[in-house]
């Protein structure tokens, strides 16, 4: 009895299992051939560097389960890392900064989430259309100038060591936070219900429409807090900044285990994808192999990815 | 002599733990309607996905006129002439009829010139032989279910079928309706098919099969004429005891107005002019033809279609119901119809589904308590009978008839105050039947309101109060609990009862 109920956890958590032993054999290999890689210092700046894109993908994952998708991330972190540039600039205190880059990434996940939800709008469309409009914006606002910080903003004005481990702590408290609830909030568990199936949730009662829009604000939050987090790492903002972070995000959740048709994975999952995603290019480096392999090899993860889903289903299936 | 058109012998097929078919054995002949019963679970749709190429047999063999198959799948079951109607037609809604079936006969190939005349003309031939009464231009969308249903056969006798197998074909039609599909299904007999007919209405069974094959708990129980053995034998075959003769008791003491209903209208929908009022304790059975704007009228009240004139009073208060969650939070619970679309999440856990309409009683502050949670789903499985491995299985491993009793017991966990019930025992098998009457009584004995809308009429005799009998979206005769099944009748269709 106690057995099967292991290999039923087993099997529920086998995306997690696979990814961590994937992940294991990557760094054993880099432990045996590259012992280089585990130097202290390169090694926090690599985990720093994936910490905001950890904190996107968490909020990635929860619109992915609620069966949408949002393409507009990197915009949105974009818009929200210039404009919390030009209020540090302006001298505000950084936890003013934060909560307004958050409140204004939690207003476009809103108005994503309002075009989705309210006027019943497919989502890669709605996102597309906000990704390129705030993304142009940006740039005629600006005109690719940078935002130059305050000293006292890079590494929230501790040492930079001190600011990493910040950056990482963060950045893994909004994961524990978030994966928790994922198992004990009865609002988690009506996100995988709309996104497995939105008509039988709302004849259940859910408000299916009120909670597709809550996880865009959700994303637009996080977002906005993930900007701080990558603002702090530079003496200025690049406008550019966010591009192809949507990407990255997607690929990590689609990588960890969430079923791009909603209503499965989970955020452990998600994390191990990201890690995994990110070791590849100093693994790169390391073994002395060209870089240009690096986005060949992710697609390739990506692939297996989404057909070991499919494998799955279709032996759930027969 | 007829002969043997298929031969399963020692069918054995387990799900993980669960051993769905233990060594099953099953003939058919040409030109009979076999029937297959047992109870919710007991294997049925198993066996016939199997014959269906679906599910790979872990053991036992298959004969297919005289010569042993090897592994089957889909497509190759249907060039053996193998074809199955599920209950929900798999048809292109916004094509014709005659390119439906174009699509499914023609030999595939992208660059192939599509022959229109041919294929319109086949069509025709085809849906003549069967003896429907469908144009073969008409848009599918436009089709009532069993005419889907005529146009699957027409399909399947278009690939040259001989077996033709239908799962439940009859969960949602009228009589009427039900009496077209019969009529088609003899005609198929004569011409020499054999038909694999599943169904938990026994009238059915006598009207249609010449044999039946008994399932229980995945063994075979026996094959038997059924006029040879009478209901009360099949029944005692299939559930494998005598059935305790059902009494339901009526005990009914009149409580307060807990639901009023004054002149609600909607265009939309065709509802027109209904006041109705149920007091807690009360069944009040809907009766009426399919279409009699039943289902639409509770769909008013769950917040599903907006009224256009009218007011709903909930305990005396008049109350807006502008969507779902608004009714569940003035305690209106309604178990849909088509709870096989719209009632479960198949990739979620029974108790998950249990509990999904419950969140607010259950887990007050929004914080998840599984060892609730668990208990819920524990009672609902005891009490419904819910065959299953237990509480954590994911709902797409349950039977047809075990996914109703699940979405049942979600509505029931609510503890609503007023419940709404479509078609409560829709594809539930007779023992469990009596087992939801039985309910339905004691929750109205504990206070609750009832609003029951069934095509069943013994059913609706049986355990409403009052029974309402609706046409053409207009509530046209309140009737004693008390009234006959002619009387019922006569009001849903219009002519004057006495
Ligand atoms: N994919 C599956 N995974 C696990 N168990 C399954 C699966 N499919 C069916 N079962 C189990 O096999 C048994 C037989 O199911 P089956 O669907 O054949 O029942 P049935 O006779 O058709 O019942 P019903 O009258 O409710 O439709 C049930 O106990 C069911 O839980
Ligand atoms: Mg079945």
């Amino acid at each position: 009895m106690k057995a099967s109920k292991t290999i039923k956890n087993a099997s529920r958590f086998s995306r997690e299992i696979t990814l961590g032993i994937g992940l294991l054999i990557i760094l054993a290999t880099l432990a045996v051939v590259a012992p280089g890689f585990y130097q202290a210092q390169p090694l926090l700046s690599l985990l720093t560097r994936e910490a905001p894109s950890l904190i996107v993908a968490c909020g990635m994952a929860w619109v992915i389960i609620c069966r949408q998708i949002d393409i507009s991330v990197g915009s949105q972190f974009g818009l929200c890392s210039v404009c919390a540039g030009l209020l540090a600039g302006m001298h505000w205190p950084i936890a003013l900064v934060g909560i307004c880059a958050m409140a204004l990434g939690a207003l476009l996940g809103w108005v994503n989430g309002f075009l989705v939800a309210g006027l019943r709008l497919p989502s890669i469309v709605v996102t597309l259309a906000t990704m390129v409009t705030l993304r142009e914006g940006l740039r005629w606002k600006r005109q690719g100038e940078f935002v130059t910080l305050p000293d006292t903003v890079q590494w929230f004005g501790f040492s930079q060591q001190q600011g990493q481990v910040t950056i990482i702590v963060v950045s893994l408290l909004v994961l524990i936070i978030l994966a928790v609830t994922a198992r004990h909030l009865s609002l988690a568990r009506d996100i995988y219900a709309v996104g497995s199936d939105a008509e039988a949730a709302r004849l259940a009662g859910i408000p299916a429409l009120r909670i597709t829009c809550f996880v865009f604000v959700l994303l637009g939050a996080l977002t906005g807090l993930a900007a701080i987090l990558n603002m702090a790492q530079a003496p200025q903002v690049d406008p550019k900044t966010g591009t192809g972070l949507e990407l990255k995000a997607i690929a990590a959740v689609v990588v960890g285990g969430v079923s791009i048709s909603g209503g499965r994975g989970s955020l452990w999952g998600v994390f191990l994808g990201l890690l995994l995603l990110a070791c590849i290019s100093p693994a790169l480096t390391h073994l002395h192999v060209e870089a240009y392999w690096e986005r060949a090899i992710h697609g390739g993860i990506i692939l297996i990815a989404v057909a070991g889903d499919r494998f799955k289903q279709g032996k759930e299936n027969s | 002599m007829p002969s043997t058109l298929l031969q399963l012998s020692g069918i054995t097929k387990c799900f993980g733990e669960v051993r769905a078919l233990r060594g099953v054995s099953f003939d058919l002949q040409a030109g009979e309607v076999h029937a297959l019963l047992g109870e919710n679970g007991a294997g049925k749709s198993t066996l016939i996905k199997i014959i269906t190429g679906a599910h790979l047999p872990d053991g036992g063999s298959i004969t297919l006129n005289g010569n042993l198959l090897g592994p089957l799948n889909p497509a190759f079951a249907r060039t053996l002439g193998i074809a199955c109607i599920y209950q929900q037609p798999a048809l292109f809604k916004d094509l014709t009829v005659a390119e439906n079936i174009g699509l499914r006969l023609e030999a595939r190939g992208a660059f192939k010139k599509v022959d229109w005349v041919g294929q319109r003309k086949q069509a025709e031939t085809l849906l003549q032989l069967i003896g429907a009464d469908i144009h073969p231009d008409e848009e599918v969308k436009e089709l009532s279910m069993p005419e889907q249903q005529m146009v699957e056969i027409a399909c399947a006798l278009g690939a040259k079928a001989r077996i033709i197998i239908m799962d439940e074909p009859t969960a949602s039609l009228t009589r009427k309706e039900q009496e077209l599909l019969f009529k088609v299904v003899r005609k198929l007999r004569t011409d020499g098919m054999g038909i694999i007919y599943i169904s938990h209405r026994l009238e059915e069974i006598f009207a249609l099969s010449d044999r039946v094959t008994v399932l229980r708990d995945g063994e075979s129980v026996g094959t038997v004429r059924a006029g040879a053995v009478g209901e009360k034998g099949l029944i005692q075959r299939m559930v494998g005891r005598e059935l305790a003769a059902s009494s339901i008791q009526k005990n009914f003491t009149p409580g307060a107005i807990v639901l009023e209903l004054r002149n609600l209208t909607c265009k939309e929908n065709g509802t027109k002019n209904v006041s109705l009022e149920v007091r807690a304790g009360e069944v009040v059975g809907m009766a009426g033809m399919v279409g009699a704007g039943r289902t639409e009228l509770a769909q008013i009240l769950f917040g599903l279609a907006t009224p256009g004139g009218g007011t709903i009073l909930v305990n005396g208060k008049p109350t807006e119901i502008k969507s779902p969650s608004d009714a569940v939070k003035c305690g209106i619970a309604y178990v849909p119809e088509d709870r096989r679309r719209h009632g479960v999440m198949l990739e979620m856990a029974i108790q998950s589904n249990i509990s999904m309409a419950s969140h607010g009683r259950l887990f007050p502050g929004g914080w998840l308590h599984e060892g609730r949670e668990n208990e819920e789903a524990l009672r609902s499985i005891r009490e419904l009978g819910i065959k299953t491995s237990g509480p954590l299985a994911l709902a797409n491993t349950l039977s047809g008839g075990n996914q109703q009793k699940v979405a049942l017991g979600r509505w029931l966990a609510t503890k609503p105050r007023v419940l709404i019930l479509d078609e409560p025992t829709q594809g539930v098998d007779v023992g469990a039947k009596l087992e939801i009457h039985k309910i339905i009584r004691e929750l109205a004995a504990s206070g609750m309101a009832i609003l029951m809308i069934s095509s069943d009429l013994p059913e609706v005799i049986a355990v409403s109060d009052r029974i309402a009998v609706m046409r053409l979206g207009e509530l046209v005769a309140m009737l004693p609990a008390d009234a006959t099944q002619q009387e019922i009748m006569a009001a849903a269709l219009g002519q004057s009862v006495l």
